[in-house]
């Protein structure tokens, strides 16, 4: 299977989404200003700093003629994963629901996150198990997941709340201690930790990461855990 | 048409630029502080002053979770 991921001016995460979308199948960059997503099976909008982060982070990346083709692509079911800054672009662009704001602290954090996984059965999870802790890096200074008591409640009741912070891991006050969630449809997946930044023991110390996109890669092969 | 868009967190969601500022002021002998919040001023010029709300619905605002106010100025810049 091919991922694409997206560069925008101001990405600085991408070439290490890129490799670590090489682990389990190809991949390729996919410049914000083209609307060819190149055949891909699937979709990575990557961490950094998308248009300096003016206005709002995601805001103006949000509008991009490459996101553009990324909303086409998930409105036909296609695999969209946004990492960090990524995160907040699918938020901006109404394909997540609700907002990333200021850290509850202010201040820009970077630390290794546990994570437990809420539900193992969807399209980025399918390769972990129910309540496995994931050990990723994290490091934003906009990660406070915020949505309205409605939404959180009927996400939580159509099992959208993928990724949770373990106890004593949430850092930039989430509602909820959420880390990661997706949409109605299940296509659609945005967490603020970096699991491309979780690739190999020897440099990371934990290769959870891969997980996410081992998991990508069986949905689009028909692999069932 | 000169215009200004006041744009805040909405009411009850945690404000802690707002907090900060809030705990600072007093440390500098300003009391009887309360209630602060932080928000973001754009200004600009526009030809069809119609086109304001839905610029701040689009992109100037978020509105799941920021309130805006146009304000309309005499004259332009």
């Amino acid at each position: 299977m091919k991922f694409g991921v997206l560069r925008f001016p101001g990405s600085c995460d991408e070439v290490d989404a890129l490799e670590a979308a090489r682990r389990v199948g190809d991949a390729e960059l996919i410049w914000h200003g083209s609307r060819d997503l190149k055949g891909s099976d699937a979709i990575v909008v990557p961490g950094g700093f998308s248009y300096g982060d003016y206005l709002r982070a995601g805001a103006i990346a949000r509008f991009s003629p490459a996101m553009e083709s990324v909303i086409d692509f998930a409105a036909d079911g296609g695999l969209v994963l946004g990492i960090c800054n990524g995160f907040q672009v699918l938020c901006e662009a109404r394909l997540l629901p609700g907002a990333l704001l200021a850290n509850e602290n202010l201040h820009f954090t970077f630390r290794q996150v546990e994570l437990e996984v809420l539900n193992s059965g969807g399209a980025f999870t399918r390769a972990c198990a129910l309540d496995q802790c994931l050990s990723i890096p994290a490091k934003h200074s906009w990660g406070r997941y915020h949505a309205d008591p409605d939404t959180l409640a009927a996400m939580d009741s159509s099992g959208q709340l993928i990724l949770r912070y373990a106890p004593g891991q949430n850092f930039n006050g989430s509602l909820h201690d959420i880390a990661g969630v997706c949409n109605e449809r299940g296509n659609v997946f945005g967490l603020m930790p970096h699991p491309e930044h979780a690739v190999d023991e020897l440099i990371g110390g934990s290769a959870d990461g891969l997980k996410i996109f081992e998991s990508m890669r069986m949905t689009v092969e028909g692999v069932h855990a | 048409m000169r215009a200004r868009v006041l744009i805040r967190p909405k009411a009850g969601i945690l404000d802690p630029q707002g907090a900060a500022v809030e705990r600072a002021l007093p440390a500098l002998g300003f009391a009887g502080v309360g209630n602060v919040h932080v928000g973001r001023l754009v200004e600009l010029d526009v030809e069809n002053e119609a086109q304001l709300q839905p610029m701040c619905e689009r992109l100037l605002a978020n509105p799941l979770v920021e309130d805006y106010e146009v304000q309309l100025l005499d004259g332009g810049s």
